[in-house]
């Protein structure tokens, strides 16, 4: 009796299983990620949103958490059981998985003209002939204040570096707060925040970058030195005990609204807004004389690319077209206010401190950082000894020179650039 | 002459010994062969080629690497001897304590000086890191209050004092591992000797010179090889407090933190399994010299009392 009604039961299913299949043509792409962040993002705005443009299309949004996600996508991808859409990360990462022949050629996806150069630059071959991923999204480095304190002391917002750090003495005078809100605990902070943060100003963004990537401009000349010349005058201006201050300490110190100025990344905003009780302004890295061209670091992070290996390559690229598009990029960029489309088509956006920092592309020239292409291919790797000397050179305990010349030692041990 | 008589093969010790054998082999041996293995190949276009001796070679001869390794190991035996006399000396004394008759409520000290060895070392990492923090920690406040305000500074943030500081970290975290061991030592001494000892005029601080501590002395040669072995494979404490770059300034770097990023990469520095086996390696050998030092040197001449 009992196996007669399991066996009915069995059938019962198996049926409504296979009519299910039968009636359901749609084609499911999957994306694989690592920003566990984003999955509401994703699943209730971006998601729904392409799907009601192309019905038969169903997305499914499976990310990782970003320490497993290279491994986990490695051995996917090696298994056979990777998704159809891949987010990239920037540079050598994703530029490993195209030459095993695991991420398609896209270059020419319909709306990848809707990116520049620099935008492409992250997820393209070293000759730049062929593009991988498409631009999602970049982070703009620059200075966060307190708005409330500037008004309480009446500090105008710096534009040169005298201004800057005249502010900075005055906010010292004063002695209401820490002067910035910075340290060198956690290492990445002196190089990101610090030294890739205003450098651009001095080895003129892109034409110092390429510069030293052929080989023309060394880490020794003054225009790399003089970044590091000016994260040594920031020390007295930091918190008692800066150097065993963690990233999080600063987060809170700023937003606590202990200090004054934060040097940031754009990605902050999103938190900040939430957990500042007071107005918040940004302004871009002071320049060193007024009327100087100013440059920022507008750093591409995260971009998405097709799965060689995928079943669904041509439904995909349909998504990945979406992707690329302006309606995609309004969406993206509002719902992560500081992570700013990559999109030549200027995107409306409701967050004044974003619409601040997207500001400055007008008039300011965009660069990536310094490190990231080719250059921190070999070792010593020139991207972690960057952390390494920045925090020491803000420690004082090496001098600017001596830690340009042991980055550029270092890089000439194992970098021959193309003659 | 005659064979002796064949004795059968007694095939109960080989079932018997198979499964420790064959997990050991497998989860241990195995492995190890396979670091080694790893070791003398490089990855060259996507293929694994033996190259003999090279990335030794470079590990030793290239300074990129040698001024990097030879640092986490000088640094590592500073880590080691901090253990040694701060760690042992404190384990023994507290040990000595723990066992007088005439202290009360032992069983809760015992607890708990032994419950931060159970505490996992995220936890130990961060709360130390928060104790010492310069804006919200207690220890700034704490000496502030017997105005030692002055002395403060953020020990983690500077290259002179942070591995010393971790390295006390780490002896406040295992001190009760020597404690418990020499504690157990001391109440295995038995009452007849010292009861002799006490008819001989051996009290108090010269009964435990001149009686149990060379009665314990194989424990503490227990102890120190543990520390050894533990030392030199440590990694967490100095990852979760001071990061994979063992900052500031790679003072904090030793051979586990080294051997990490070497493997696996960090950030945009793309890990080389082969340099990190090579690396591996050389933390076995060293391992295992000073294994085999205590064994054949120390062991042997240490004096087993039989009761």
């Amino acid at each position: 009796m009992t196996t007669k009604l399991l066996t009915a039961l069995l059938l019962g299913t198996s049926i409504l299983g296979s009519a299910g299949m039968a009636y359901a043509q749609d084609v499911t792409l999957n994306i694989e990620s690592w920003r566990g962040d984003d999955l509401a993002i994703w699943k209730d705005k971006l998601i729904p949103a392409f799907e009601a443009k192309n019905p038969g299309i169903k997305v499914v949004f499976a990310p990782s958490a970003p320490t497993e996600y290279d491994a986990a996508l490695g051995a996917k991808l090696a298994a056979g059981s990777a998704g159809d859409l891949i987010t990239c990360r920037p540079f050598d990462k994703s530029l490993e998985l195209f030459k095993k022949g695991n991420l398609a050629d896209i270059s020419t996806l319909p709306g990848m003209e809707n990116f520049s150069d620099v935008a492409k630059a992250a997820w393209q071959t070293d000759d730049g002939k062929a593009s991988f991923c498409v631009p999602m999204a970049s982070v703009i480095h620059g200075f966060i204040y307190n708005k409330d304190a500037f008004d309480q002391l009446g500090i105008k917002v710096p534009t040169t570096n005298e201004e800057f750090y005249a502010a900075l003495d005055k906010i010292k005078a004063d002695g209401t707060y820490i002067p910035m809100a910075m340290g060198t605990k956690d290492l990445w902070e002196a190089a990101t925040m610090g030294y890739q943060n205003i450098g651009p100003n001095y080895w003129k963004g892109e034409e110092g970058r390429l510069a030293l990537i052929k080989g023309e401009q060394k880490l020794t000349d003054p225009q790399w030195v003089a970044p590091f010349a000016e994260l040594a005058k920031w020390k007295p201006y930091l918190g008692d005990g800066f150097e065993a201050q963690t990233y999080p300490d600063s987060q809170n110190l700023f937003t606590l609204g202990r200090a004054a100025i934060y040097p940031a990344g754009s990605w902050e905003i999103g938190l900040f807004n939430t957990q500042a009780q007071f107005k918040m302004g940004a302004f871009p890295p002071p320049v060193q004389k007024a009327g100087d061209t100013c440059y920022i670091s507008d750093h591409t992070d995260i971009g998405m690319g097709l799965n060689a290996a995928s079943k669904n390559a041509d439904v995909a690229k349909t998504f990945l077209t979406w992707v690329a598009s302006p309606d995609f990029a309004t969406i993206y960029a509002n719902a992560l206010p500081g992570f700013f489309s990559l999109n030549n088509t200027p995107v409306k956006m409701e967050d004044p401190l974003a619409q601040e920092f997207v500001s400055w592309r007008d008039k300011c020239k965009s660069t990536i950082r310094s490190t990231y292409q080719i250059l921190s291919r070999g070792t010593p790797n020139l991207e972690n000894e960057t952390w390494v000397e920045s925090a020491n050179v803000i420690n004082g305990t090496v001098t600017p020179e001596a830690a340009a010349k042991k980055l550029q030692d270092g890089l000439d041990s194992w970098y021959k650039p193309a003659k | 002459m005659a064979a002796a008589p064949k004795r059968p093969f007694r095939w109960h010790i080989v079932v018997f010994l198979a499964p420790a054998v064959l997990v050991y082999t497998a989860i241990m041996i195995l492995p190890l062969a396979g670091t080694l293995q790893l070791s003398l190949f490089r990855n060259i276009d996507q293929a694994q080629i033996f190259v003999g001796l090279e990335n030794f070679r470079r590990l030793f001869g290239d300074p990129n690497w040698s001024v990097n390794f030879w640092n986490a190991l000088r640094n590592n035996i500073w880590f080691f001897i901090i253990h040694m006399i701060v760690q042992n000396p404190i384990g023994v004394l507290l040990a000595a304590l723990l066992s007088s008759p005439r202290l009360r409520f032992s069983a809760f000290y015992r607890t708990a000086i032994f419950v931060p060895t159970i505490l996992s070392f995220v936890i130990v990492g961060f709360a130390w890191k928060l104790i010492l923090s310069p804006l919200w920690g207690v220890a700034p406040n704490l000496m502030d209050l017997v105005g030692l305000k002055n002395l403060f500074t953020p020990w983690l943030g500077k290259e002179e004092y942070a591995l010393t500081t971790l390295s006390l970290i780490s002896v406040w975290q295992f001190v009760g591992i020597p404690m418990m061991l020499i504690y157990a030592a001391l109440l295995s001494i038995p009452e007849e000797v010292i009861e002799a000892a006490e008819c001989d005029g051996i009290t108090g601080m010269s009964q435990f010179w001149k009686i149990k501590l060379p009665l314990i002395l194989p424990s503490i040669g227990i102890i120190s090889i543990l520390t050894f072995v533990g030392n030199f494979n440590a990694f967490d404490l100095i990852y979760t407090a001071q990061g994979a770059l063992a900052g500031p300034n790679y003072s904090t770097d030793i051979l586990g933190t080294f051997l990490y990023r070497a493997f696996f990469g960090f950030q945009l520095q793309v890990g080389d399994p082969n340099m990190g086996a090579a690396i591996a390696t050389m933390m076995f050998l060293i391992i295992l010299g000073g294994v085999c030092v205590y064994l054949f040197l120390v062991q042997t001449r240490l004096r087993r009392y039989q009761f």
